[in-house]
């Protein structure tokens, strides 16, 4: 789960993270009186959306004047941010940031995250601050400096200190990024987070060691135990689909193409897109019912599916294990009756109770097309879209 | 022969008096598999399913002596799970819970170092030798004895490799799914080793996810150390980056992970590549020609 900037600022400060005064706002004028109250004689106004390259989209502008603030507030607040990480349609902004400016000597960078490589928490840091990353690490990798981290020990002094040397740091400012960058451990560990990056981090003319903007994504996995992250959740951020498949214990992510797809199995769900694909044609998202799906959940698997009107044809593919095979042809003939299919459908079953299920089908009078194997689905979902297009 | 698991393993269940606990151990007995015990924590001293049930780890295997253990514990409690069967010693722990926070299991990985066991998974279907022993939750019947490996990230995409194995006649060694977490017990080089060794696999399939670099690691290995042919699908070529899909580990991030960048890897270090998972049986089947 993703938050946003001013959020992360907030779990951070609560770490002793050094930030800037900062307030959100949902309007110009708020955005005016909070820039009046934190005082200064510059203030940044940056877009809340969950996504990165906001900067370059236009959506993070520096203000002199209370009157700048109002203006870059009008501007940015609604305006649909094209990032890109946000795709070609963009994200509507609907809050702002507004935080005041300091004098930055030098930029870093530095994140935590959990590095499969070596199954530990990895510290990164890099003296390229405020640009991409991914691109640091792409062409210049010498410049990142990695420190990985014993969960029983955690985050040691020592290995702060060897990063802030790394990225080139020198007299006081040294121990102020060392408390810092141990603080950032501490909250990564502390809230289940899956990466805590802060890009930049700034020394200051005066010496001192600031996050200037921060990023946060946490386990989900995590979030049970996490009430307080659970509260920063944004709902408008999050694709109204995907947040209805989550109430629903469903794993959906809305793809591109028009045949939609519902199976059983992560794996399974995505070797389904991938052979779609493969006869030609695009998956309109990947579905996984999981293992223990009963009439309902197929019944609102169906329903995902069918809102998307991109759809022109469903395959369903489904290798019972746990799951009967039966069952699953109970729940398709119910969320067929029920919804008024009106695309091709073609069913591929295996496993547990598989005859059964293929007598379900072929007895209920519906028009069903069953398939034989992998291919066979593939074949006549792609065959059947294309013949009624 | 066959790797990890076979007709002599003595099996345990974690869990064994909830629901999920109960259906599948009663499967893996109806199945063959020696089951000899389980453990809830407070239900020690009664039966369940025919079963003795123990407080403990520790002390069930002492009564039983079990060396493996199946771990059907709800996600908040898996990790101390895992943690006690590691501390009593036992050889094999096999995690089919999903769910698992992340810093949980990079506690568990920190915990067993140095330790005996080896743990599979989580968040993984387990792993079955056919005829012989089942651990996990599998579809038994889908299985045929043979000298095919299985090896797999995913579930269900596994049931699929050995159904269409199966449907060509070729049977399986030991099917192992090593499940797709981005932090788990075991990696692709870990089961390669011991394929490489096994006299009675001939062959190895080898199911990879998007995300993480195991399978790249896995190729190099392939290259310089393994005997066998070995067919590669790599799940998600389609999946857009950016995107979890459906496991915590099958996600494209910062260019990493890419079903393209994997699929090189493995053709580069001489697997046969399945390019379609409609094809994985037949692929399988023309290598060994």
């Amino acid at each position: 789960m993703n938050i946003h900037e001013y959020q992360a600022k907030e779990v951070l400060r609560s770490f002793n993270i050094d930030t800037l005064k900062g307030a959100v706002a949902n309007t110009p004028d708020e955005a005016v009186a909070a820039a009046k109250e934190m005082g200064g004689s510059i203030w940044v106004v940056k877009a809340q959306i969950h996504a990165g390259g906001r900067g370059k989209g236009g959506g993070v502008k520096l203000a002199k004047t209370l009157d700048e603030v109002k203006e870059h507030a009008t501007n940015i607040i609604g305006m649909q941010l094209i990032t890109h990480q946000t795709g070609p349609e963009g994200k509507q902004v609907n809050k702002i940031f507004v935080e005041q400016g300091c004098d930055i000597e030098k930029e870093y960078y530095v994140a935590a995250l959990v590095d499969r490589a070596t199954d530990r928490v990895v510290m990164m840091a890099s003296s390229e601050g405020g640009m991409d990353i991914e691109e640091v690490a792409d062409k210049t990798p010498e410049l990142i400096h990695k420190v990985v981290v014993d969960p029983t020990s955690g985050l040691m002094p020592f290995q702060a200190r060897q990063l802030a040397f790394a990225i080139g740091m020198n007299g006081k400012v040294v121990n102020k990024a060392v408390k810092q960058f141990i603080a950032l451990y501490n909250a990564f560990v502390a809230k289940d987070c899956s990466i805590a990056e802060i890009n930049p981090l700034v020394e200051t003319k005066q010496g001192d060691v600031i996050t200037l903007d921060a990023k946060m994504n946490f386990d989900s996995n995590a979030l049970y135990r996490r009430p307080d992250i659970m509260e920063y959740r944004d709902l408008t951020e999050e694709d109204p689909a995907e947040v209805e498949a989550s109430k629903h214990d469903l794993a959906f992510i809305k793809l591109d193409g028009n045949i939609g797809c519902l199976v059983n199995g992560a794996g399974l769900a995505m070797a389904t897109m991938d052979i779609i694909k493969l006869y030609g044609s695009e998956p309109a998202n990947f579905l996984d019912v999981g293992g223990g799906a009963n009439k309902e959940k197929v019944t609102s698997a169906f329903k995902l599916i069918l809102k998307d009107p991109n759809v022109k044809g469903v395959l369903v593919n489904i290798f019972g294990g746990i799951m009967k095979c039966d069952v699953i042809a109970e729940g398709v003939i119910a969320a067929t009756k029920d919804l008024g299919l009106d695309v091709p459908l073609v069913v591929r079953l295996a496993g547990t109770n598989v005859e059964l299920g293929k007598k379900l089908l072929a007895e209920s009078g519906l028009n069903i097309i069953p398939a034989d194997d992998l291919n066979d689905a593939a074949k006549k979902i792609v065959d059947a879209v294309k013949g009624g297009a | 022969m066959s790797i990890l698991i076979n007709k002599d393993t003595k099996v345990i269940c974690q869990g064994i008096t909830g629901s999920v606990g109960t259906f599948h151990s009663e499967q893996a007995v109806a199945y063959g598999t020696k089951m000899v015990g389980g453990v809830t924590p407070g239900k020690g001293g009664n039966d369940h399913i025919g079963l003795p049930v123990f407080n403990t780890v520790g002390e069930a295997v002492e009564k039983t002596g079990a060396n493996a253990t199946v771990i059907y514990v709800p996600p908040p409690f898996a990790a101390d799970a895992i943690m006690e069967a590691v501390d009593a010693e036992l050889d094999l722990a096999i995690c089919i819970t999903e769910g698992i926070p992340v810093l949980d299991m990079v506690k568990v990985i920190r915990f067993m170092e140095g330790k005996k066991t080896r743990l599979i998974g989580p968040n993984c279907p387990g792993v079955i030798t056919p005829g012989e022993c089942k651990i996990g939750i599998m579809p038994g019947h889908i299985h045929k004895q043979g000298k095919i490996g299985v090896l797999s990230r995913s579930g269900t995409l596994t049931y699929e490799a050995v159904g269409q194995l199966s449907a060509l006649g070729l049977g399986q060694s030991t099917c192992v799914g090593i499940g797709g977490d981005p932090v788990n017990g075991t990696n692709f080089i870990d089961m390669l080793e011991l394929y490489n060794k096994d006299a009675d696999t001939d062959a190895v399939i080898m199911i990879g996810e998007i995300g993480g670099t195991a399978e790249e690691e896995a190729a190099e290995y392939i290259k310089r150390e393994f005997k066998k042919p070995i067919t590669a699908f790599i799940a998600g070529a389609t999946a857009p980056p950016g995107k979890r899909m459906g496991h915590a580990g099958a996600i494209i991030s910062g260019g990493q992970g890419t079903a393209e960048a994997k699929f090189a890897a493995l053709e580069a270090a001489g697997c046969s590549i399945a390019k379609s998972p409609g094809e994985l049986g037949t692929t399988l089947k023309n290598s060994l020609n």
